[in-house]
């Protein structure tokens, strides 16, 4: 396939990838590693690299409205970041040494993970009884509601959701994705933050940890530039996409649809890993 | 949690400029990308493709200097790569910004997890972990 042709098929599928990712809240990085690897035999390592590149780009990208309107916690991100980049960097040194099956067969139930994940029932609960470690942190805040009221919360199991976060960085760090389930388990489930706060401060930690496990992809290589290029603009422009149609629509058959192809690709990559396909 | 109002004004301002800095960030390394790109498929757009397995990367897409020298010769994925760093570099400016404004917030709590977070990302990128 000559240069051409394979750009702007990677660019379809990376746009399709963004978007789907962006309306399922799993993120465009898991939809396009499947892709590039089961249907164009795309070495993982140049898949993952390539969307490691494309989860900084998304996430820094929409970051931008959440932060503006005060809802992400920035002290609060701060803090997990030093757990999601020292893990981040674990997963990248782990990467160079794990045999590539193990990486298919890791990613994939990651992926069904997440899927599962994006279909659960959003719990809305606001925690009021803030542990004294988090209050010794100044990580209890509050965010401005749809009404223009303020609503504050306080921050539960900090060493909990810490050690979470750890685990979230090193995943990220060797399959190449944001790891915003993981980061979503850790804040809503553990730390008990009321979910708007936990999806735009996970959204605005991840591209930080992104970087800091891409500048060792980046020295080994991983990131190859005719490779990268279609994946980050097409991702970067489905999310985009993605971000006004979810506005609009938010049908729940749409949610479900797309988490059986996800999860589809999923056993297609646990599959590969065992048969060796990989 | 005391925080007086010229504090939260304060606050306010910092995520304004970082909104700034991620939006333009973004932006402008997208345009080196995608100019990289169509000097790229230019010249090379008729080559056979082969991403199926792993081979040592030229030292101008790995390497600071001979990637600026790439981009000097207009080598289309050394523009590309280029972009690609700015894009890398984008959150870790993030980070230096949140702590300048921690300090100016007077919150040294904040400085030290931020300093330290810039660390943990400085000793991804000397640490050697590349090779």
């Amino acid at each position: 396939m000559s240069v051409l042709v394979l750009t702007v098929i990677i660019l379809i599928g990376a746009y399709a990838a963004g978007l789907v990712g962006s309306l399922t809240g799993l993120g465009g990085a898991v939809v396009i590693i499947p892709l590039l690897t089961i249907l164009l035999h795309v070495d993982i390592h140049y898949a993952i690299g390539a969307a490691l590149v494309s989860v900084i780009a998304t996430s820094s990208g929409s970051a931008v409205a959440y932060v503006r309107q005060g809802i992400t916690n920035m002290r609060l991100g701060m803090f997990l970041e030093i757990a999601t980049t020292s893990g981040a960097i674990t997963g990248a040194v782990i990467a160079k040494y794990l045999p590539v099956k193990y990486i298919a067969i890791l990613f994939g139930s990651v992926l069904i993970f997440s899927a599962i994940m994006s279909l659960r029932k959003k719990a809305g609960y606001i925690n009021n009884e803030p542990s004294p470690l988090s209050q010794k942190l100044k990580l209890n805040s509050s965010y401005p509601a749809a009404d223009n009221t303020e609503i504050t919360y306080g921050v539960r199991n900090v060493a909990g959701g810490f050690v979470m976060m750890i685990f979230a960085g090193v995943m990220s760090g060797l399959l190449g994705i944001g790891s915003g389930a993981l980061k979503v388990v850790a804040m809503d489930g553990i730390m008990r933050i009321p979910f708007k706060v936990s999806t735009t401060t996970s959204n605005f930690m991840i591209g930080v940890t992104a970087a800091a496990s891409a500048v060792v992809y980046l020295q080994r290589g991983y990131i190859e530039p005719g490779l990268a290029m279609p994946v980050v603009i097409g991702v970067l422009l489905g999310a985009f996409t993605g971000s006004k149609i979810l506005v609009h629509a938010q049908s729940n058959w749409l949610r479900y649809f797309f988490a059986v192809i996800v999860s589809i690709l999923a056993v297609q990559m646990i599959y590969k890993g065992i048969t060796g396909g990989i | 949690m005391k925080e007086t109002e010229g504090g939260s004004i304060k606050d306010k301002d910092i995520q304004q400029l970082i909104g700034s800095l991620l939006r333009w960030g973004v932006l402008l390394s997208m345009i080196v990308v995608t100019i990289g790109g169509v000097i790229y498929l230019f010249r090379h757009g008729h080559n056979i493709s082969d991403y199926s397995t792993f081979k040592l990367q030229p030292d101008f897409t790995r390497e600071v200097w001979p990637l600026l020298q790439g981009v000097l010769a207009i080598k289309g994925r050394a523009i590309i790569q280029l972009g690609i760093m700015l894009l890398i570099a984008t959150p870790i400016m993030r980070v230096l910004f949140s702590a300048i404004g921690f300090f100016l917030e007077k919150d040294y709590l904040y400085v030290a997890i931020t300093v330290l977070v810039l660390a943990i990302i400085m000793f991804s990128m000397f640490g050697g972990f590349g090779s």
